[in-house]
């Protein structure tokens, strides 16, 4: 059942960043579009914890890394949706996982996901954008991720209970 | 096996709402292992370091390349896929043949522009005795066309597209990518049916150029900024020359036409302001070509370039 899970959540993963890279920016504002490897990353975390969470965020940050066009250092992603699966995971175990909780979820792992890539950069000076730009993408960020919450996080969250191994209630 | 996913999906129904409302199994969750944490952003900063030290033969290349050849095809396909949806909106302003008539009077007209934007550049050109050979050699090119398939992120910071041409099709790194409007950017990557084009409007870009006007050189540098807003900024070698607003900049053109050939048009002169401090002229140009709705590219490929696609010719034939 766990090989089934992880081929799942891989296929999941795949699948966000294709329709992220090719769909999406047909819909860009300013060529932002939303974080779908980031939607599926917190999905993860509020169903299955940080531990799960955190390994999924590393593979979604490397694929995001790698895959066609992404051109920055590699690694930069990774570590950002790693300090997500582990950040969203760890909420759950303070606040209800109501509606409203996975919004805020949302939001907060969101800004933190694309501070912590922004951030990264200024470090290896890798964009040399200034911070107001920074600012301005990572805010339209959280918006474009909030908006699709209510369609992506459902389906994630309820794909990965189903998928859950069979435990002692 | 039927009857246990009935019973598990009779489960998971009534487990619904406490999963959106109750504690759930917060107590039998394990505790997070941090060790695991430490393990995974330590790799993230390996990743980071091979990509950032290795330079362009770093390990991470190789990896970039065996992720391309599966992803690759995949946005290739998607983009394919729903092509025919975001052409919707073209479908109601204008059917069927009227539809052609605007596409090829577009083009004409973007010819027709670019001619005159470039007619300053080529006359000086011409009185420089340079015009001849390097005519000559904007007869050499042909145009390998290509779609764009995929764009980078803006949360990613870089400005990078995927176009549905790779090695296959007789494109390298370090080839000129243009269109209908101007200068799109340069290959910088490719596997073998797709390609990775570095925008001219990337933070990471520096692209030589020559205001058509004066001939005078200098250095276009991208702002990061994709859409209408997305200027390059122009930073000319001699602090004597001032461009004067709505100048035309061309390629100033790399040896062998590597990576841009001479004589592509950029964009034209906004605003020029200069530095006292650094002693140079800078001025903002705003490129011709609209990178918000990038579609159909040409790569610039040497004359009789073997290609898994018709080649269009310098003098408009299709090999």
């Amino acid at each position: 059942m766990s090989l089934m899970r992880g081929v799942v959540a891989a296929l999941a993963v795949s699948l966000a960043l294709v329709l992220q890279v090719s769909v999406f920016p047909h819909l860009a504002w300013q060529g932002i579009v939303p974080n779908l490897c980031l939607l599926v990353v917190v999905g993860a975390a509020l169903t299955r914890g940080p531990q799960f969470a955190a390994v999924l965020g590393f593979l979604a940050g490397v694929a995001l890394d790698l895959a066609p066009p992404a051109d920055h250092v590699a690694g930069r992603w990774a570590l950002a949706l790693v300090v997500v699966g582990y950040l969203a995971g760890r909420v759950r175990q303070d606040v209800r996982p109501t509606a409203m909780a996975v919004v805020a979820t949302v939001a907060a792992s969101s800004f933190v996901g694309t501070s912590v890539f922004a951030i990264s950069g200024l470090v290896l000076r890798d964009p040399a954008l200034g911070v107001p730009d920074l600012l301005r993408v990572i805010l339209v960020a959280v918006v474009w991720d909030v908006l699709l919450t209510p369609f992506v996080l459902p389906l994630v969250m309820r794909m990965f209970q189903r998928l859950e191994p069979a435990r002692t209630a | 096996m039927g009857l246990r996913l009935d019973h598990r999906l009779g489960r998971l129904k009534g487990r619904r709402e406490r999963r959106w409302s109750g504690a759930g199994r917060l107590d039998e969750r394990s505790r997070p292992s941090r060790s695991l944490l430490v393990a995974l952003v330590l790799a993230s900063l390996t990743l980071i370091t091979l990509d950032y030290n290795g330079g362009d033969d770093s390990p991470v290349e190789s990896a970039r390349r065996v992720v391309g050849e599966v992803f690759g095809p995949v946005e290739t396909g998607t983009a394919t896929a729903i092509r025919p949806f975001t052409a919707v909106p073209d479908w109601f302003r204008s059917r069927g043949a009227l539809n052609d008539d605007v596409a090829r009077l577009e083009a004409e007209n973007s010819r027709l522009r670019s001619q005159a934007a470039t007619a300053d550049y080529d006359r000086n050109r011409l009185q420089e005795y340079d015009g001849l050979t390097a005519a000559a050699d904007d007869l050499g090119y042909a145009l390998v066309p290509a779609r764009v398939v995929a764009l980078g992120p803006a949360q990613s910071f870089s400005d990078a597209v995927t176009i549905d041409a790779g090695s296959r099709a007789g494109i390298r790194p370090d080839m000129t990518v243009i269109n209908n409007d101007g200068l799109v950017g340069r290959v910088l990557r490719v596997t073998s049916t797709t390609a990775t084009v570095l925008l001219v409007v990337d933070t990471d870009s520096v692209v030589g150029g020559r205001v058509g006007e004066s001939m005078e050189v200098g250095f276009l540098h991208g702002r990061g900024v994709v859409g209408d807003s997305g200027r390059l900024d122009l930073e000319l070698v001699d602090e004597s020359e001032v461009p004067a607003k709505d100048d035309t900049v061309v390629t100033w053109g790399s040896e062998d036409g590597a990576p841009y050939v001479a004589g592509v048009p950029v964009g034209r002169v906004t605003s020029v302001f200069s530095s006292v401090r650094e002693s140079t002229q800078r001025a903002v140009i705003d490129p011709y070509v609209d990178f918000g709705s990038l579609d159909l590219v040409g790569v610039v490929v040497p004359s009789g370039t073997h290609s898994d696609r018709a080649v269009i010719e310098a003098d408009g034939s299709l090999k």
